[in-house]
């Protein structure tokens, strides 16, 4: 076992883990942090997207010991301590970019690591970005308005492609 | 998974240190070995973690040649590689935007995929692999379908790339899992046009000489007109069959070499 510890959310977390631990699995299972989704466990699909040290990456397909010492943001520190939504997942809610939600923690994670990067995306960059991040519900369009909508950008009507 | 222990060294001589025991394997970005340890296609006893080596990070450029530190992240690349457009552009096309926070230069090399990027990019710029033991031509490195001239626990501490005057790397998307199904990258140097081949051999990544001295002849896609490989030893399964990758490799030359202007 290994001793790790690292801020989740801006807290100071450590456990002992097991050298195969990977970090959504002590996430969602010794922090009890379920908001990070595993849905292919294969690196395909990005439910499990988190920020390390504010990049994106698969929390499926990187050990919980690769993250001691880091800071890891998660979907659950993404809304303000009283519920109200950030302006990403507001946007969300307000284009309907989500039906069954299970990809939704990570889709807004990527957005979130996009925008940052890029903060007024084109809706092509959009789409390139979240190639990395499926969804099996929405086709994507409302996903692309509503991270185009959080840019603070003009919504297209009906999105292109 | 099975089960391993893993470490964490913060230098190379700690990780080659690390590496000495027997059945440690190291672990670059893990965007390729984590997958294949989930599927219990291997098993070591130790994992030995480069992502903490602050040493075999970074890109630095010297006169005509950019260095790039084996633990440097495709998107590390794709944002410090300007001096190298082609090679920036070509990390930044492998996988995902969260994969290439991830996987290495270094790893990518190491495992040699037959369908990789890196390796055309390496042997199309005829670059150094430097390990931490030795400098090896990228013309002697490549041995085959996930075999490199490595030896056991040596690890990839960088790599020097040759700035051509022109590059471009095309790669035919295989559509499910975006490796390429055929890559070509075509670099023009001085001293004559180098063109790589990842995802259509057997053997892994070749060059294709025939294009090479068309291409140093004239540097322009008319100049290819005519040539063609054989589909004998090229990669067939459901994706395409040999033939038809022997044909994609001529068609993404031409159109490397169009990119490349």
């Amino acid at each position: 076992m290994t001793k790790v510890t690292m801020t989740v959310n801006g807290k100071s977390v450590s456990g002992d883990v097991a050298g195969n631990r990977l970090l959504v699995e002590f996430l969602r299972e010794d922090l009890r942090m379920t908001g990070t989704h595993v849905g292919c466990d294969t690196s395909q699909c990005g439910a499990c997207v988190v920020h390390v040290n504010g990049e994106a990456v698969k929390s499926c397909t990187m050990f919980a010991a690769e993250a001691d010492g880091a800071d890891v943001a998660t979907i659950e520190g993404q809304a303000a301590a009283d519920g109200t939504l950030n302006t990403i997942q507001q946007a969300f809610q307000d284009y309907h970019g989500l039906q069954c939600g299970f990809c939704t923690p990570g889709m807004v994670m990527s957005a979130a690591a996009l925008l940052k990067d890029n903060p007024k995306p084109t809706e092509a960059e959009v789409r390139d970005y979240l190639e990395g991040n499926i969804c099996r519900c929405t086709g994507y369009h409302n996903i692309v308005r509503a991270i185009m909508a959080a840019s603070g950008q003009d919504v297209p009507a009906v999105a292109a492609e | 998974m099975y089960s391993f222990d893993i470490e964490r060294p913060t230098s190379v001589a700690d990780a080659v240190a690390a590496l000495a025991d027997e059945d440690a394997q190291a672990l670059g970005g893990g965007q390729t070995l984590i997958p294949t340890l989930k599927q219990r296609l291997a098993m070591p006893s130790k994992l030995v973690s480069l992502s903490g080596i602050s040493e075999m990070k970074g890109i630095s450029q010297a006169g005509d040649s950019l260095t790039i530190g084996g633990g440097s992240t495709h998107g590390a690349v794709a944002a410090g590689a300007g001096a190298y457009p082609a090679l920036a552009a070509l990390a930044g096309g492998i996988g995902d935007p969260a994969v290439r926070n991830r996987g290495t230069i270094g790893g990518s090399l190491a495992n040699n995929d037959p369908s990789a990027c890196y390796p055309a990019a390496a042997l199309g710029s005829g670059a150094t692999i430097v390990t931490n033991a030795r400098e090896i031509a990228a013309d002697d490195y490549f041995q085959g379908m996930f075999t490199t001239a490595l030896d056991e626990g040596e690890i990839v501490t960088a790599v020097t790339f040759p700035i051509p005057e022109k590059a471009a790397y095309v790669k035919f998307e295989q559509p499910a899992s975006r490796f390429a199904l055929v890559g070509v990258f075509v670099a023009k140097f001085a001293d004559g046009v180098r063109v790589a081949v990842t995802g259509a051999s057997e053997e892994g990544v070749f060059r294709w000489t025939e294009a090479e001295a068309a291409l140093s002849a004239d540097f322009s896609a008319d100049a290819l007109a005519g040539l063609s490989l054989s589909g004998d030893g090229m990669i067939g399964d459901l994706h395409g069959t040999g033939a038809y990758r022997a044909h994609l490799v001529a068609v993404m030359t031409k159109r490397a070499v169009a990119a490349a202007g």
